[in-house]
């Protein structure tokens, strides 16, 4: 059995473990808030863009169509893009993203397509490595990154881009974790290209046609690449708010059983302390009494 | 007074400005353009430059890089790379 001391320097690192976890915490709650934010700032562009692009492509079709948007027409060789966090100590976050990942990947070999990789995020690497690593072809490592912005999407985009440009692959998924809400983050495969253009376009044109300055096919041409770059910032940024929630909740978990562990151990340090006094007690009443 | 235009200017970190206005001028890719209510639907890649917004007496300047407008039924929307109020 453990001594008294023993136990209270247990209790006592348990206490320090408890405080750290709460302050991780409250800083995962603080920058869950702001990345919310950036998360929900980063709609109405992304949105818009997919509205615009909607319009576009109803009115290309055929030869005329960019490849981004048409396909190479094949969809034999798949590249799969696995963005998860830089960070652990966020439960299941990372695992669940590369869990989705996974069995994209799993069911392509087993359909006979060729499977690149590129991941996104340090925590996406490791698990994928040890199964896939000969088809891993790039990593990024965001996490010396303090914001994200278009800049640090556009190298991975423009990564993709001159894959698909050069060839070397047909179709492109990006999977990442959609923000839901704080407690509900679910792990999505999105298809980056060709182009998934969501819905009919909805805009009312009363009966007037659309004038393009330049030509509709050029418009298309830069609109394209600068639309992967905003999916890919828009699932960077519902990565980061759903990594803090994950986290947040992680760690609210961890205090909470620190709290459990501490309640535990105090109670066996007072019985522990109860039953060494009683003894004592006992051993002075008997010599006593023998007197 | 004659109708207002919407406009919104949407950069990717942020929506930079929403509401009705009476006139914007965009650096087109080939020409300068002035929007107003009721314009024709117009799509156009924009070059660098600024974009002015006009609304009464009121004007407010934007910078913009690597943009696109589209004008429809709606208004008119500018998706801007960069976008900062001057």
């Amino acid at each position: 059995m453990a001594s008294l001391k023993d136990m209270r320097v247990r209790i006592s690192s348990v206490k320090a473990t408890q405080k750290i976890t709460k302050a991780m915490q409250m800083v995962a709650a603080a920058k869950l808030r702001r990345s919310q934010d950036a998360a929900q700032n980063a709609r109405p562009y992304a949105s818009r863009m997919a509205a615009v692009i909607a319009n576009l492509a109803a009115g290309v079709s055929g030869d005329g169509a960019p490849r981004l948007l048409a396909g190479t027409g094949s969809d034999k060789r798949h590249l799969i893009v696995v963005a998860a966090a830089d960070r652990g100590l966020a439960g299941g976050f990372s695992s669940s993203i590369v869990r989705a990942a996974r069995d994209r990947i799993a069911a392509l070999l087993a359909e006979g397509k060729d499977v690149k990789i590129i991941t996104v995020g340090k925590k996406a690497l490791p698990p994928l490595r040890r199964l896939y690593g000969d088809r891993i072809i790039q990593s990024f490592d965001l996490s010396a990154e303090r914001t994200l912005t278009l800049s640090v999407a556009k190298p991975i985009a423009d990564h993709i881009i001159s894959l698909y440009e050069a060839g070397d692959v047909d179709v492109v998924t990006l999977f990442f974790s959609r923000f839901k809400s704080v407690v509900s983050q679910t792990p999505v495969g999105q298809q980056l290209i060709p182009a998934q253009v969501q819905g009919a376009p909805v805009t009312d044109l009363q009966g007037a046609t659309y004038e393009y300055e330049p030509s509709e096919e050029a418009i298309l041409e830069t609109l394209l690449p600068r639309n992967i770059t905003v999916q890919v910032l828009s699932a960077l940024l519902e990565n980061m708010a759903g990594f803090y929630a994950s986290q947040m909740t992680a760690m609210d978990n961890a205090t909470r059983n620190a709290g459990d562990m501490i309640k535990g151990l105090t109670v066996q340090y007072n019985r522990t302390r109860q039953a060494q006094i009683t003894k004592e007690l006992i051993e002075i009443i008997s010599g006593a009494e023998a007197l | 007074m004659a109708d207002k235009l919407h406009f919104s200017l949407v950069a990717p970190e942020r929506e930079v400005f929403s509401g009705d206005v009476d006139r914007v001028d965009a650096p087109g890719a080939e020409g300068d353009i002035g929007v107003l209510a009721g314009h024709a639907p117009f799509m156009t890649a924009l070059r660098e430059g600024v974009v002015v917004v006009h609304d009464g007496s009121a004007s407010r300047t934007f910078e913009i890089h690597g943009g696109f407008a589209d004008v429809n039924a709606q208004g008119l929307t500018i998706l801007a790379e960069h976008a900062v109020e001057r």
